[in-house]
C-alpha cells in the first residue's frame, strides 16, 4: 500500500488489525501520542486528507492513498503553524503530552466550529492546565514575558522544552527506537483474592514470538513497597515482584515478554492459571472486625488488617465540649480516584556494551526508583542507570516503582532490551489511587464561633497494599488540624488494607481528603450557629502569631515564613460579591448558592526530603545546570533555571538544564509534595549563589580586587568601568587551572506553610441535580511568584482536578471488586466543557524561608475545591452532600423540592 | 488500539461476494468502537466501506441513509425545510459523547448496530418511525422496524453475518412537530436519558425513551394526553428494573428523568403550536 505522511511517499503492509497510531509511531512519528487508545483522550489526533482523526481507532489501511499529516508535519518548514505560535505564546501546556492532539484538533478548526470550544474539545482531554492556557491560546493571548537578564525571576518565561512539544520533537517515555526491543505484558489477576495453585506455562511458551514468561518462582523473593520515599521505612515492606497471593482484581499475576506486544499479549492470554479463591474484604470498618480475612501477615502491620494507627490530642477536647455552646458531628467521605496523567506508566530497559543498566522511565523519583532496584536485584549502584526525558504528567501517582522491576528482570534473563508500556486500562485497576477516607469530624463552639474542641477520627482504605497510607493518614491528621487555632484538639486515624486497588500519593495526599471534611463541617457548624462562614472562620483561622499545631504537642519543624490567609480570605470575599460571574440559567427549578472553603498546607513533607544541583560555567558564557529533581508538567526546569539566572545576573535561556538522571545529576529524593521549589528550587539556588561566588572571587584574585567589586551581568562580570566577558573568564581560568563549578545540596527544614481559599457560585438544577458553575475565585497565598504564569497554570490545573474529584470522576465496583469502568470513556475527568474560568489572586507576600520568597504551589490548590462545591450546594438547596462525588445522580432525590 | 488478533481484512465489492462467513467475521464500519477495545473473539474484519454506499438518498418517501454513512456528515446533511422535524437529525448526531472527529469516521449503521443505550441513533431512527432493512448471509433481505431492532444492552436481532443495509425515515414522520430531552451526567457527556416526542397533524404524541431504559420504548397517544395519561403508561411500559445501571446514571435518577422529561415533552407539544 501506499502512503504518504508529512509529505513523505512510501510503500509498506500495515499488520491487519493496525491502527494508524502505531503504524505512525513505528516509522518514527514519536510526536503521535497514546492517552488511552481508545478514542477517548485526542492525544492521537491527525488529519487524514486535512480532516482531523483520532488515529488510535482508524485501521492503518484506510490511511493508504491519503495524505496523513502529524503534528510533526504541521509547520511549514522552520515557519510554525500560526496555532503552534500561538501555543508557545500562551504556554497552552505543562507536561505538553496533549499538546499534540490538541494543535491538530485546533488547527482544523473552522470559524463556526471555533465558536463552540465545548463541543469541538470535548475529545482533546487535558489533565495538567484545566484548559484556561489553552483557551488562552485559541484567545491569541500571549502569557510569556521577555527573558531580560537580571530580572528572570517573577518573569512569566516559557518552557524550555515548548518549542519541542509544540512541534511533536519533544520526546517522552515511549518515544524511542531501540534496536532488539522485547514488549513485555503482564496477566492481571481477576479475582480480588486469591492463592495461586498453579501457572502452566507452556502453552503460553508455545505462542509463535514469546520469547520468556516470568512468575512468582521467578521473582526475588525479597519484600519491598512500590511506593518512592528516601526513608524507606515510611512504607510497609508487604509486595513481592510477582506473589503467589493476589489481594486485589488486577494485581500482577505473571510476565509474558515476546518479540512484539501481540506475542506479549497472546502469551498472556494463552497462560492457565489455577487459583484458590480466599474471602475478600473491601470496606475497611469491615476489614477491621475480628473475622475479617486477613490480607498480610509480613510483621508491619499495627494488627489484623490495620496496618497504621495514629492519634494525638492536645488539651482536652472533653473539656472543650463541655464549654460549647454548640457541637456539630457528622461523617464526610471522599471517594477513590485515579490520576490519570495522560502518559501512562512504563519503562524501557537495555544493557550497553560496558555492561551497565539503563532505565528509561516515566517517574517523578528515579532515584528512589534506583536504590529499590538496586535492593531488589542486588545491583552495585554505579551499575544501574535511570533516568526520565519529558514525562507526561504525574500528580503523585508516578511516585511508584511499578514498571521498572519487571523490565530488569527481563533484561537480566533475556539480555535484550525490554519495554512495558501501561495501557489505559491498567492505569485504573493496576496503578495506584487517591486513598478513599472517610473521616467523622466533631466541633465543639461558642455561641459567638470560638472553637473550643475539634475531634476527628479518619479511615483511611489503603487496599492490598500499604504503600503512601501512612505518610497520607498522617497529612490528613497535620495541616488541616492546624488550620484553625483551638485549645483542644484530637484526632486519630486508622490505615486499612482491603481487597481493593492500592492508594498511593496523589496531589493533595491526605490533606485534601480530611479538608473536605473539615471545611464542610465549619459550614455546617456556621449554619447552626448562624454565623456567615467567612466570620465563622475568620474568627478560628490560625494567625501569624499562632503556635502551629495540629493534635500533637510536640514541637515541628514547620514556621509561618510568610502569612497571608487573611488575605486570601479578603481577597475571595471581595471577588465573589464583585467578581465576573455567568448568570443562573434560564429555565425554573435553578438554585443558586455560594460557598468557601480554606486550606493550608506545609510546604513540603515531615520525612525526609533532599535535592543536590551541580552548576559549571560554559566556555561559551552560559551556563549548565544539573538537578535532580523531576520536572513532569509542574513548571520546575522553568523555575529552576528562573532561580538561578536571577542570582547570576543572566537570562533563563542561558542556562542549559538536565535533570532527573541518575548519571547526570545528584541525587534527589523525588518531585512530589512540592517539593520542587521549596527543596530543588533552594538547591539550586545555593548552588548558584556558590558558582556566582566562585566566579567573582576568580575575579578578584587576578585582577587584585574584592569580589565585592564585581557583579555579575548577563555575558560579563562588570566592576567600575572593567567588564570581562565569561568566553574571556572562562578561557582565562581554565588555562590556568581554575574550575568554575559548584555543588551544593539542600534539605527540607524548616518548613513554611500556604494557604488556598477557593470561592464557588454555582446553580443547581432541582429537578435534574445538574451543577452549573458560575463563578470561581481562588486566592493563593504561595509566596512570591517566581514565574507567575506558571503558578497560575498549577493552580488551574488543579482546580480542574478537583472539579472532576467533586463532580466527575468515579470509580465503580462492582461486589466482587471488579472495576466497571476502567476506561476514560467512563471514568470522566473534565473536558474543557466541564471547566470554568476561575479567577486568580494572590496575596502578597515574600517567604523568609523558602527560595527568593517562594513558596510550594503545585498541590495545595486543589484542597479548597471540593469543599467549597459542596458549601455552595449546601447554601443553594439547604442540604449537606457529604459524600464525594456529586454527581446528579447521587444526589437528586435530596434535591427535589418539597410541596 | 492494534487489534493483535486480526489476522485478515477483506475488500469484497459486494456483499453477496460474503459467502463464506464464520466466527471470529465481523462487518467494519467506522471502526471506531472495534479499534477501541481488544476483541479476542475475533480474526478478520470486512471493510463494509469497499461496498461504497452512497451515502443518503432523499426523496418525496423520505430519507433513506445507507448503514456505512458517517455520523458527521449526517449532522452536516441539510433537511428541506418541509422537514419539521429535520433538526433531530442533527441534535441526535452531537447528542453523543463521542468527539466531532470520531463522528467524522463512526457510521450510522455502526452505532445501531452497537445497539447501546446511548446510541443516539437508535433514538433518531426509532422517533422517526424508522424501517432497517437487513440483509441475511442467506435469503432474502428482511425489513423491520427500528423500534424492534435493539433488544438489550448491546444486543439485538441481527443474525450471525447478517448486515444492516440501510435506516429508511418516512416523510410522514419528518414532518412532524418534536420535542427533544436529554441529559448527561457531565457536560456534553454520556447520556442518561434520551426522549423525543413527535406529532401529527391530527394532534398525536409519540414518545419515544431511550438511553433511561435497555432498549428504546415507545409509547403512542392517539389524542394529546394528560400528565396522568403519560405517567400511567410509562409505569406500565417500563418496570422499576426497566431502567438502566451503569455509571452514567443510576437507575432511580434514569427513571425520575424519564418522567420528568415525558411530562415536559408533552406539555410542549401540547403547547402553542399544537395540531391546527
Ligand atoms: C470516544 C467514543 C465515544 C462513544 N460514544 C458513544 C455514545 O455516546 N453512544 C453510543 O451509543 N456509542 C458510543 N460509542 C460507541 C459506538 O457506538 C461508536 O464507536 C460508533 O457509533 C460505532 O460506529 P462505527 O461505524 O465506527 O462501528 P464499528 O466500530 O465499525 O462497528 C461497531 C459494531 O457494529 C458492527 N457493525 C457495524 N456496521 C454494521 C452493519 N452495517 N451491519 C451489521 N453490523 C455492523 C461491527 O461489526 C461492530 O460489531 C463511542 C465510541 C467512542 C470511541
Ligand atoms: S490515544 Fe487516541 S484518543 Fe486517546
Ligand atoms: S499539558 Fe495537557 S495533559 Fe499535560
Amino acid at each position: 500500500m501506499n502512503f504518504s505522511i508529512d509529505g513523505h511517499a512510501f510503500s509498506a503492509e500495515p499488520h491487519p488489525g493496525q491502527c494508524l497510531r502505531t503504524f505512525l509511531r513505528e516509522r518514527g512519528d514519536f510526536g503521535v501520542k497514546k492517552g488511552c487508545d481508545q478514542g477517548d483522550c485526542g492525544a492521537c489526533t491527525v488529519w487524514v486528507d486535512g480532516a482531523p482523526i483520532h488515529s488510535c481507532l482508524m485501521p492503518a489501511f484506510r490511511a493508504a492513498d491519503r495524505k496523513v499529516t502529524t503534528i510533526q508535519g504541521l509547520a511549514s518548514g522552520d515557519a510554525l503553524h500560526p496555532v503552534q505560535q500561538a501555543f508557545l505564546d500562551a504556554q497552552a501546556f505543562q507536561c505538553g503530552y496533549c499538546s499534540a492532539g490538541m494543535i491538530m484538533t485546533i488547527a482544523a478548526l473552522d470559524e463556526t466550529q471555533r465558536a463552540d470550544l465545548p463541543r469541538h474539545l470535548k475529545g482533546n482531554l487535558c489533565r495538567c492546565t484545566g484548559y484556561a492556557a489553552i483557551h488562552d491560546a485559541i484567545d491569541g493571548v500571549v502569557n510569556v514575558s521577555d527573558d531580560i537578564a537580571g530580572n528572570a525571576c517573577g518573569a512569566s518565561l516559557p518552557n524550555p522544552f515548548g518549542p519541542g512539544i509544540v512541534t511533536g520533537h519533544a520526546r517522552y517515555t515511549m518515544d524511542l527506537d531501540v534496536a532488539g526491543l522485547t514488549h513485555l505484558k503482564v496477566l492481571r489477576a481477576p479475582h480480588a483474592h486469591a492463592r495461586i495453585r498453579s501457572i502452566d506455562k507452556a502453552p503460553a511458551l508455545a505462542v509463535p514470538g514469546v520469547l520468556a514468561v516470568f512468575t512468582w518462582e521467578d521473582v526475588p523473593r525479597r519484600l519491598y513497597s512500590t511506593a518512592t520515599h528516601e526513608d524507606h521505612l515510611v512504607d510497609p515492606d508487604d509486595t513481592y515482584m510477582l506473589d503467589d497471593v493476589v489481594r486485589f482484581v488486577g494485581q500482577r499475576v505473571a510476565a509474558v515478554v515476546g518479540e512484539s506486544e501481540a506475542a506479549a499479549e497472546a502469551g498472556c492470554r494463552a497462560l492457565t492459571v489455577e487459583y484458590e479463591v480466599l474471602p475478600a474484604v473491601f470496606d475497611p470498618e469491615l476489614a477491621m472486625a475480628p473475622q475479617a480475612p486477613v490480607l498480610h501477615h509480613k510483621g508491619g502491620e499495627a494488627h489484623g488488617n490495620v496496618f497504621a494507627e495514629i492519634r494525638g490530642e492536645v488539651g482536652s477536647i472533653a473539656e472543650g465540649f463541655a464549654e460549647a455552646d454548640a457541637i456539630h458531628e457528622r461523617t464526610y467521605t471522599t471517594s477513590r480516584v485515579q490520576h490519570v496523567h495522560l502518559e501512562t506508566h512504563g519503562s524501557i530497559a537495555w544493557k550497553s556494551d560496558d555492561g551497565r543498566i539503563h532505565v528509561r522511565t516515566s517517574s517523578q523519583a528515579p532515584f528512589i526508583a534506583h536504590e529499590k532496584l538496586c535492593h531488589l536485584f542486588g545491583f552495585i549502584p554505579a551499575d544501574l542507570h535511570v533516568f526520565t526525558e519529558r514525562v507526561g504528567g504525574g500528580f503523585g501517582g508516578k511516585q511508584e516503582m511499578l514498571t521498572e522491576d519487571l523490565c530488569v528482570l527481563a533484561l537480566l534473563k533475556l539480555g535484550r532490551p525490554v519495554k512495558w508500556e501501561y495501557t489505559r486500562e491498567e492505569q485504573f485497576i493496576g496503578a495506584s489511587t487517591r486513598h478513599q477516607m472517610t473521616t467523622r469530624v466533631k466541633l465543639g463552639a461558642k455561641a459567638d464561633g470560638t472553637l473550643t474542641a475539634i475531634e476527628i477520627r479518619v479511615v483511611s482504605n489503603t487496599g492490598a497494599y500499604g504503600g503512601h497510607g501512612s505518610e497520607t493518614l498522617a497529612a490528613s491528621l497535620s495541616s488541616p488540624m492546624s488550620a484553625y487555632r483551638c485549645a483542644n484538639k484530637k484526632g486519630e486515624g486508622f490505615v486499612v488494607y482491603t481487597n481493593m486497588v492500592p492508594g498511593g500519593g496523589f496531589r493533595g495526599y491526605g490533606a485534601s481528603q480530611s479538608t473536605f471534611a473539615i471545611e464542610c463541617a465549619m459550614d455546617d457548624l456556621a449554619k447552626l450557629l448562624g454565623i456567615d462562614p467567612f466570620t465563622l472562620r475568620r474568627r478560628n483561622m490560625v494567625t501569624a502569631d499562632d503556635w502551629i499545631e495540629a493534635i500533637w504537642s510536640g514541637v515541628s519543624d514547620v514556621e509561618f515564613g510568610s502569612y497571608g490567609l487573611d488575605q486570601c480570605m479578603d481577597l475571595v470575599e471581595e471577588a465573589l460579591a464583585t467578581g465576573p460571574r455567568r448568570p443562573v440559567p434560564a429555565g425554573e427549578h435553578w438554585a443558586e448558592g455560594t460557598g468557601i472553603a480554606l486550606a493550608m498546607l506545609e510546604s513540603g513533607p515531615p520525612t525526609e526530603h533532599r535535592s543536590g544541583a551541580v552548576m559549571e560555567l560554559l566556555p561559551d558564557g552560559r551556563y549548565h545546570l544539573a538537578v535532580g529533581s523531576t520536572e513532569m508538567g509542574n513548571g520546575s526546569v522553568t523555575s529552576h533555571r528562573q532561580l538561578a539566572a536571577s542570582v547570576l545576573g543572566a537570562r533563563a535561556q542561558d542556562i542549559d538544564i538536565i535533570n532527573a538522571d541518575t548519571d547526570k545529576a545528584p541525587f534527589d529524593t523525588g518531585t512530589f509534595a512540592s517539593t520542587g521549589t521549596v527543596v530543588a528550587g533552594q538547591a539550586v539556588m545555593l548552588t548558584a549563589t556558590a558558582l556566582r561566588q566562585n566566579i567573582l572571587s576568580y575575579v578578584a584574585r587576578i585582577t587584585a580586587t574584592k569580589p565585592d567589586d564585581w557583579a555579575l551581568e548577563a555575558d560579563a562580570v562588570v566592576g567600575g568601568n572593567a567588564r570581562i566577558s565569561l568566553v574571556e573568564l572562562h578561557a582565562k581560568g581554565t588555562a590556568a587551572g581554575h574550575r568554575f563549578l559548584a555543588k551544593r545540596k539542600a534539605y527540607l527544614s524548616p518548613r513554611t506553610v500556604a494557604f488556598n481559599v477557593q470561592g464557588i457560585r454555582l446553580a443547581v438544577h432541582r429537578i435534574t441535580g445538574d451543577i452549573e458553575i458560575l463563578q470561581s475565585v481562588h486566592a493563593a497565598d504561595i509566596g512570591r511568584l517566581i514565574n507567575p504564569m506558571q503558578c497560575r497554570g498549577q493552580i488551574n490545573g488543579s482546580i480542574a482536578m478537583g472539579l472532576g474529584w467533586a463532580l466527575t470522576e468515579h470509580m465503580d465496583y462492582d461486589d466482587t471488586g471488579h472495576l466497571k469502568n476502567a476506561a476514560l470513556r467512563n471514568y470522566r475527568i473534565p473536558s474543557f466543557a466541564d471547566v470554568p474560568r476561575t479567577q486568580i489572586l494572590f496575596a502578597d507576600t515574600y517567604d523568609t524561608i523558602g527560595p527568593l520568597g517562594a513558596k510550594a504551589q503545585g498541590e495545595c490548590a486543589i484542597n479548597p475545591i471540593a469543599p467549597a462545591i459542596s458549601n455552595a450546594l449546601f447554601d443553594a438547596t439547604g442540604v449537606r452532600f457529604a459524600s464525594l462525588p456529586f454527581t446528579p445522580d447521587r444526589i437528586f432525590d435530596q434535591l427535589q423540592p418539597r410541596p | 488500539m492494534d487489534i493483535n488478533t486480526i489476522r485478515q481484512i477483506e475488500r469484497p465489492r459486494a456483499a453477496a461476494e460474503v459467502t463464506h462467513w464464520r466466527e471470529g467475521f465481523a462487518w467494519l464500519s467506522g471502526g471506531t468502537w472495534l479499534f477501541s477495545e481488544p476483541q479476542p473473539a475475533l480474526d478478520t474484519l470486512i471493510d463494509l466501506r469497499a461496498f461504497d454506499w452512497p451515502d443518503f438518498t432523499l426523496g418525496p418517501d423520505g430519507l433513506k441513509i445507507a448503514a456505512t454513512a458517517r455520523i458527521g456528515a449526517l449532522d452536516a446533511l441539510a433537511p428541506p425545510p418541509e422537514w419539521t422535524a429535520g433538526p433531530l437529525l442533527s441534535l441526535c448526531c452531537r447528542a453523543l459523547l463521542m468527539s466531532f472527529k470520531i463522528a467524522h469516521e463512526a457510521s450510522v449503521g455502526g452505532n445501531i448496530c452497537m445497539s447501546l443505550p446511548a446510541g443516539a441513533m437508535i433514538s433518531l431512527t426509532v422517533a422517526l418511525e424508522g424501517t432497517y432493512t437487513l440483509w441475511p448471509r442467506e435469503g432474502a433481505p428482511r425489513t423491520v422496524k427500528a423500534v424492534d431492532f435493539v433488544t438489550g444492552n448491546h444486543a439485538n436481532i441481527l443474525e450471525p453475518g447478517e448486515l444492516l443495509r440501510s435506516i429508511h425515515l418516512p416523510a410522514a414522520a419528518l414532518k412532524k412537530r418534536f420535542a427533544f430531552r436529554r441529559s448527561s451526567l457531565y457536560h456534553l457527556g454520556r447520556s442518561a436519558a434520551l426522549l423525543i416526542g413527535t406529532s401529527g397533524p391530527d394532534g398525536d404524541l409519540l414518545l419515544t425513551i431511550t438511553a433511561a431504559t435497555f432498549r428504546p420504548v415507545q409509547l403512542h397517544f392517539a389524542a394529546p394526553p394528560s400528565a396522568e395519561e403519560v405517567r400511567h403508561a410509562i409505569a406500565a411500559a417500563i418496570p422499576h428494573d426497566g431502567y438502566f445501571d451503569d455509571v452514567n446514571g443510576l437507575p432511580a435518577y434514569r427513571r425520575h428523568l424519564t418522567f420528568h422529561f415525558a411530562e415536559e415533552i408533552r406539555a410542549e407539544l401540547a403547547g402553542p403550536g399544537a395540531a391546527a
